[in-house]
């Protein structure tokens, strides 16, 4: 369907699920599933102080778009929002919001979810955490 | 040969640009390179090269003009 669409934003302003619910908004779409990623305050039993997001920032665009897309090819959805931020975020502050939309729910949740793996599998960003007395890339070592 | 790094790829190197005077053919080639310069390279869960924007096979032929990243394990989200 031509009027199906994907938004894509990498950036350092925060982030909003209002914003990118309503991206997703649709007469059609009677299910809208919002997913929301905040910094965590530990990693295992250490205490995380802030966390530091950076990216290659035109290749990541580019795979989120390919990543919306490929949801879209495999579920019934019509729209699909991923935001991802960039810099230091402190505890609780969003570093990624993903939307989806569909006329029922199950395809949305269902793509939701794939579109949060493939990013944190496949799109060049990356983040460290700053504990007390430490800091350490993430997922960098097996 | 201009090679760009992020993340912990960028402490490995100790820049996150890196000028090779030898110029390797291909990505494989890229990544030998890499390893024998740099152990480090060694402890990492996976190394990618990004050629273009965009990952890179093994045997993906590299030119001068090519815009080349070093992609460490990713940890967006």
């Amino acid at each position: 369907m031509e009027d199906k669409h994907i938004h894509i934003s990498l950036g350092f302003e925060p982030l909003s699920t209002e914003e990118c619910r309503t991206l997703v908004q649709d007469p059609a779409c009677g299910g809208q599933v919002v997913f929301a990623g905040a910094v965590r305050n530990h990693t295992g039993d250490r205490k995380v102080l802030y966390l530091d997001f950076e990216s290659y920032v035109p290749m990541a665009k580019k795979v989120m778009q390919e990543i919306c897309s490929q949801a879209i090819e495999k579920w019934p959805i019509r729209h699909a929002v991923c935001h991802h931020r960039l810099g230091k975020l402190e505890i609780g502050e969003l570093a990624v919001v993903i939307a989806v939309s569909s006329p029922h729910r199950k395809a949305s949740f269902e793509a939701c979810e794939f579109i949060i793996d493939e990013l944190k599998k496949e799109v060049p960003i990356w983040k460290k955490e700053v504990f007390e007395g430490g800091e350490e890339w993430v997922s960098a070592r097996p | 040969m201009k090679v760009i790094a992020f993340g912990i790829a960028k402490e490995i190197i100790g820049q996150q640009y890196l000028n090779l005077e030898e110029q390797p053919s291909n990505v494989l080639e890229l990544k030998k390179q890499l390893l024998a310069r740099y152990p480090g390279f060694l402890e990492l869960a996976s190394l990618r090269i990004a050629v273009n924007e965009a990952y890179a096979e093994d045997d993906h032929l590299l030119n001068t003009t090519d815009e080349i990243v070093i992609i460490p394990p990713v940890s967006g989200g």
